[in-house]
């Protein structure tokens, strides 16, 4: 079915520049894999994409209830799109519950394609609408247009004849109700056929029902009177870079970057993990990864997780490890440890609502200062945050060169929202990655001078001499090292010493790192906002979004933590004000103080919950009208 | 070893720091010893590296000319299981306390001992922690009075042994810090075990716990309280061999063999592949301080199992998984399914 065959028809096609879509139904409607499905058939059409799941947090709530409800949120389009959208602009609503958790979030005035049959008397019931007040009908939903739609009677009529039991033919609802959105956005069905047939390679019987549903579900949209008062949609692909594209999300990419940053340096990548959410899939994808040579080690807590971490790194190794918050915690010691051996160490956290366990299915960027400070003795790291589910490939890869090139533990941060968000990613080619040196000390031989494991190079990093090789055998630990030999020493100036040298050589990053970029805006001006991490996407909406309404406002976005960007001071003192979103209690705000002395404007968000485009726009738009 | 290099002495394995344990200290025999079965082994100082936790027992690595790494306290077993999973061919010994291993790395402890990553460690059980002067451990005897336990230790005592076995040990062996020529020999039979090697070191501190193994090393008692396992022989004890134990069903009694006409033969037989025996054995644990009828304290190999290693299966998966070749940087970037734009 091609673009052009679609528009020939005599419908009334309006264009759109992007749309925010949300799948949502009980946790068994195949909502995940139906919003995957979309996705990919609008990143292969070519549009912008940006995708985020939203589960129940419990593993098997109730069927039916509005604990129940799945969703899986997405916007596509020409342009602009940087997140998975603040509100939806159509919402698939599988039954009552997923309406009624998710109907707020709808922009007034969307479209609501309701399967009527998810809205009987037993779904009004479980949903809390109870069965007297069926929104669908009772004119709660008024300031809506809303199609409803017998999916599960259409779905058996369309295959009736496939002979297959009614439990598998009502399995494939969820393909109908994608038919139908792919005619409404007059996007092509060959990616979905395509997938559902490797998918069901060895049961061609279920691969061609699914696929008869998908269509018939295509062609209810093309036959239906419903939509013709309100003709259907076109989105025109993106204005993208051309080349080979992936979907990833920022678990995967993260994943994918330590293990290219490995191949990269020509080193064996060792991850040794233990399991939390957000940051699961980090280990899971790793762990995947045997055919690149990726070593996996599920360890008995996050302690063992970084320390068997270090040992690969002692012997080696391209060494990480992965956690959320309360794992972070448990790591804090070794990663001192890390720190006083001076050997190479990533340290992925993804972040979630804090303290405890908190809110472990909700982002949050409120582990910086733990990233920063959170540790014993002076024990400065380095510190990435990612912006984005791709940049957390880069950060990652980063991380892994910072830390190889600076003998250093590097603390690598994304959040909960990034981790399960994805995006398309331009593939690169491996000699676009910036190279990774690892430098092991050569082998000596029994007359040449005593190998000295913490002599320094001038920007004041160790050499890392390994087991295995002959002539270095040395002995390091925890505690403090002479300069130079390495050997236990208490002698306080070389203490005072070492503790310059080590934070010198952290300062010493600097050198490596790009200056701070403005995303947008004026080089001078009214106001910036300085983002981090994740609250990327809704900062250049809303920058954006400004910036036309006629506002003076920049943007920058900062990835390099610690240390920061060489220009960053200058920078900040080019603006009157500097407005810092953070989804915590101002904790960039306050390293930007301290270091600069500036007294930003913060706004914060601590709700578990990313900062939509709107708030930011709104707090924009205050703070100019003071100034 | 197959290659021809001349082997090294113990000499050779002896690092230019000075060790700083106090005189009479248990640590120095151990510390003798293991350099010794090291160039009995003929190993090459730069494929061994010892790694440790925290405690008095913890500084060996700085004693010996391989390489090392002292971490910190507790998490000598986890950062040496990642050292060896990712480099299986080095020769990686362990040295830790009975707090080092036993509480702070209690958990370490038995998720090492039951993935069985190919490890020699060498436990320096002290029952009590050294490096902190003087504190009870959790290895300490009921009713020891220290500084944190002024009116006596209540808390029940580990069994070393029973909980190696229970974690599922494939190598486990006692030996007193004054034997020195067993405690050689069973140090190179754990190099040689294929698998995580626990070896218990009884070992005094003569500054906050002198005598606690008194009662296997006093002389006067020794012979009563001490049974030496060998394999495939009686198990017998007692001055001039005139004790021994038979099982009877699964209960081990103490025959008296110069009474009793039972002969030798008839005696438990020690075989060191048997776990159901081994187990029995790690609860010979009276105290003869404090019981009347003790079984004596058993010293030895109680225990060996050959069980694949944790880092011979996670490299015969990689293995499998690269039989076609190794994955490519491209093929990794690109995932397993991409779109072009043009
Ligand atoms: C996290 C942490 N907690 C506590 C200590 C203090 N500490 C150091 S060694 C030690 C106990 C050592 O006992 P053991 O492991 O039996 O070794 P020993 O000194 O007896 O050889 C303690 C409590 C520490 N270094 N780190
Ligand atoms: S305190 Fe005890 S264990 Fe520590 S060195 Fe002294 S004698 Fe040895
Ligand atoms: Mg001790």
């Amino acid at each position: 079915m091609s673009d052009t065959a679609i528009l020939n028809k005599n419908d009334m096609v309006i264009s759109k520049t992007s749309v925010s879509v949300l799948f949502a139904g009980d946790s068994g409607d195949g909502m995940q894999l139906t919003g995957t499905q979309f996705a990919n058939t609008v990143a292969v059409y070519g549009s912008d994409l940006n995708t985020f799941p939203n589960f129940p947090s419990e593993i098997r709530p109730p069927a039916g209830t509005v604990a129940g409800v799945s969703g899986f949120q997405l916007q596509f389009g020409t342009t602009g799109v940087y997140t998975p959208g603040a509100k939806f602009d159509v919402m698939i609503a599988m039954n009552a519950a997923a309406l009624k958790a998710n109907l707020n979030n709808l922009h007034h005035g969307g479209i609501i394609i309701a399967d009527s049959e998810g809205f009987d008397a037993k779904n009004l019931n479980l949903s809390g609408y109870g069965e007297a007040n069926n929104p669908l009908e009772d004119g709660t939903l008024n300031d809506y247009t809303v199609f409803k739609i017998p999916v599960i009677s259409l779905t058996r009529k369309a295959l009736a004849d496939t002979g297959l039991s009614i439990k598998i033919i009502d399995r494939c609802k969820n393909m109908f109700v994608l038919g139908v959105l792919y005619w409404l956005y007059s996007l092509p069905l060959e990616t979905t056929i395509e997938t559902l047939q490797s998918k069901f390679k060895n049961k061609q019987d279920i691969a061609d029902a699914n696929i008869k549903a998908v269509k018939a579900g295509y062609n209810f949209g093309d036959e239906t009177e419903m939509f013709s008062q309100h003709g259907r949609f076109c989105v025109a692909p993106a204005q993208k870079k051309g080349g080979v594209y992936r979907r990833v999300t920022g678990n995967e990419a993260s994943a994918i970057g330590l293990a290219a940053a490995a191949k990269k340096a020509g080193l064996k990548l060792f991850l040794g993990s233990y399991p939390i959410t957000p940051a699961s899939e980090i280990l899971q994808t790793l762990a995947g990864l045997k055919k690149w040579g990726v070593k996996t080690f599920q360890a008995e807590d996050e302690i063992a997780g970084v320390l068997t971490s270090i040992g690969a790194a002692y012997g080696g190794a391209l060494a990480a490890t992965n956690t959320s918050g309360p794992g972070l915690a448990l790591k804090t010691e070794g990663m001192g440890l890390a720190v006083i051996l001076e050997i190479p160490l990533v340290i992925i956290n993804v972040m979630r609502g804090g303290p405890s366990t908190g809110l472990p299915t909700k982002p949050e960027q409120s582990d910086l200062l733990m990233a920063m400070y959170g540790r014993h003795g002076e024990a400065p790291m380095p510190v990435i945050a990612a912006m984005s589910p791709v940049d957390c490939f880069y950060a990652a890869y980063e991380a892994a060169k910072i830390a190889v090139e600076y003998m250093t533990p590097v603390l690598c941060l994304t959040d909960g929202y990034l981790a399960l968000s994805s995006e398309p990613m331009l593939v690169p080619s491996p000699d676009e990655l910036a190279s990774i040196t690892p430098v092991f000390s050569p082998e000596r031989k029994a007359d040449d001078p005593p190998y000295l494991p913490y002599k320094r190079d001038e920007r004041c990093v160790r050499p890392w001499g390994i087991p295995g090789t002959p002539g270095l055998e040395h002995r390091i630990g925890g505690l403090e090292k002479q300069h130079e030999t390495g050997n236990v020493s208490h002698d306080p100036e070389n203490h005072a010493l070492m503790t310059r040298l080590r934070a010198e050589k952290v300062a010493n990053v600097a050198d490596i790192i790009p200056d701070l970029t403005l995303d947008n805006g004026p080089e001078k001006g009214d106001l910036l906002v300085l983002g981090w991490g994740s609250t990327y996407g809704a900062i250049k909406k809303a920058v954006e979004q400004a910036r036309e309404g006629g506002l003076d406002v920049a943007h920058a976005h900062l990835r390099y933590i610690n240390p920061f960007p060489k220009n960053l001071g200058a920078m900040l003192g080019n603006y009157k004000k500097v407005l810092i979103p953070e989804n915590n209690c101002g904790q960039l705000l306050s390293m930007i103080r301290d270091k600069f002395l500036i007294e930003p404007v913060g706004f914060s968000k601590v709700q578990g919950l990313p900062f939509n485009e709107m708030e930011i726009e709104a707090k924009i738009t205050d703070i100019l009208k003071e100034l | 070893m197959t290659d021809t290099h001349t082997c090294l002495t113990a000499k050779d394995f002896t690092s230019n720091q000075e060790p700083k344990w106090c005189p009479g200290c248990g640590d120095f025999s151990v510390l003798q010893q293991l350099k010794a079965a090291m160039a009995d082994l003929c190993l090459k100082t730069e494929e061994v590296v010892v790694v440790s936790g925290i405690g008095c027992s913890s500084r060996l690595p700085y004693y010996i000319n391989t390489y090392g790494v002292h971490g910190i306290h507790g998490r000598a077993m986890a950062m040496a299981s990642g050292l060896k999973a990712a480099r299986p061919d080095l020769s990686v010994w362990v040295g830790t306390g009975d707090g080092d291993a036993l509480s702070i790395g209690g958990n370490h402890y038995i998720h090492t001992v039951r993935r069985n990553l190919d490890l020699n460690v060498v436990l320096f059980n002290n029952e009590i922690y050294g490096l902190t002067k003087g504190q009870y451990s959790p290895t300490s005897k009921v009713g020891l009075r220290t500084v944190t336990s002024p009116s006596g230790v209540v808390d029940h005592p580990i069994n070393t042994i029973a909980l190696t076995l229970g974690a599922g040990g494939t190598f486990v062996a006692r030996v007193m810090d004054r034997d020195g020529k067993m405690m050689k020999e069973i140090f190179k039979r754990a190099h040689a075990h294929k698998g995580t090697s626990i070896v218990e070191i009884y070992q005094n501190c003569p500054i906050f716990n002198d005598g606690a193994f008194g009662p296997f090393t006093d002389k006067e008692r020794k012979a009563d309280t001490t049974l030496f396992l060998e394999q495939g022989q009686p198990l017998v004890f007692g001055a001039n061999g005139s004790k021994g134990i038979r099982l009877d069903g699964f209960k081990p009694t103490v025959i008296d063999l110069e009474k009793s006409g039972v002969s030798k033969e008839d005696l438990w037989i020690h075989d060191e592949n048997d776990l159901i025996k081994a187990n029995i054995l790690s609860r010979f644990f009276d105290d003869p301080n404090t019981t009347e009828a003790f079984l004596p304290r058993p010293f030895g190999i109680f225990y060996v199992e050959d069980r694949f290693t944790y880092e011979q299966a996670l490299d015969a998966q990689i293995d499998k998984a690269q039989e076609k070749g190794e994955g490519t940087l491209e093929e990794l970037l690109a995932g397993p399914s991409t779109w072009t734009i043009n």
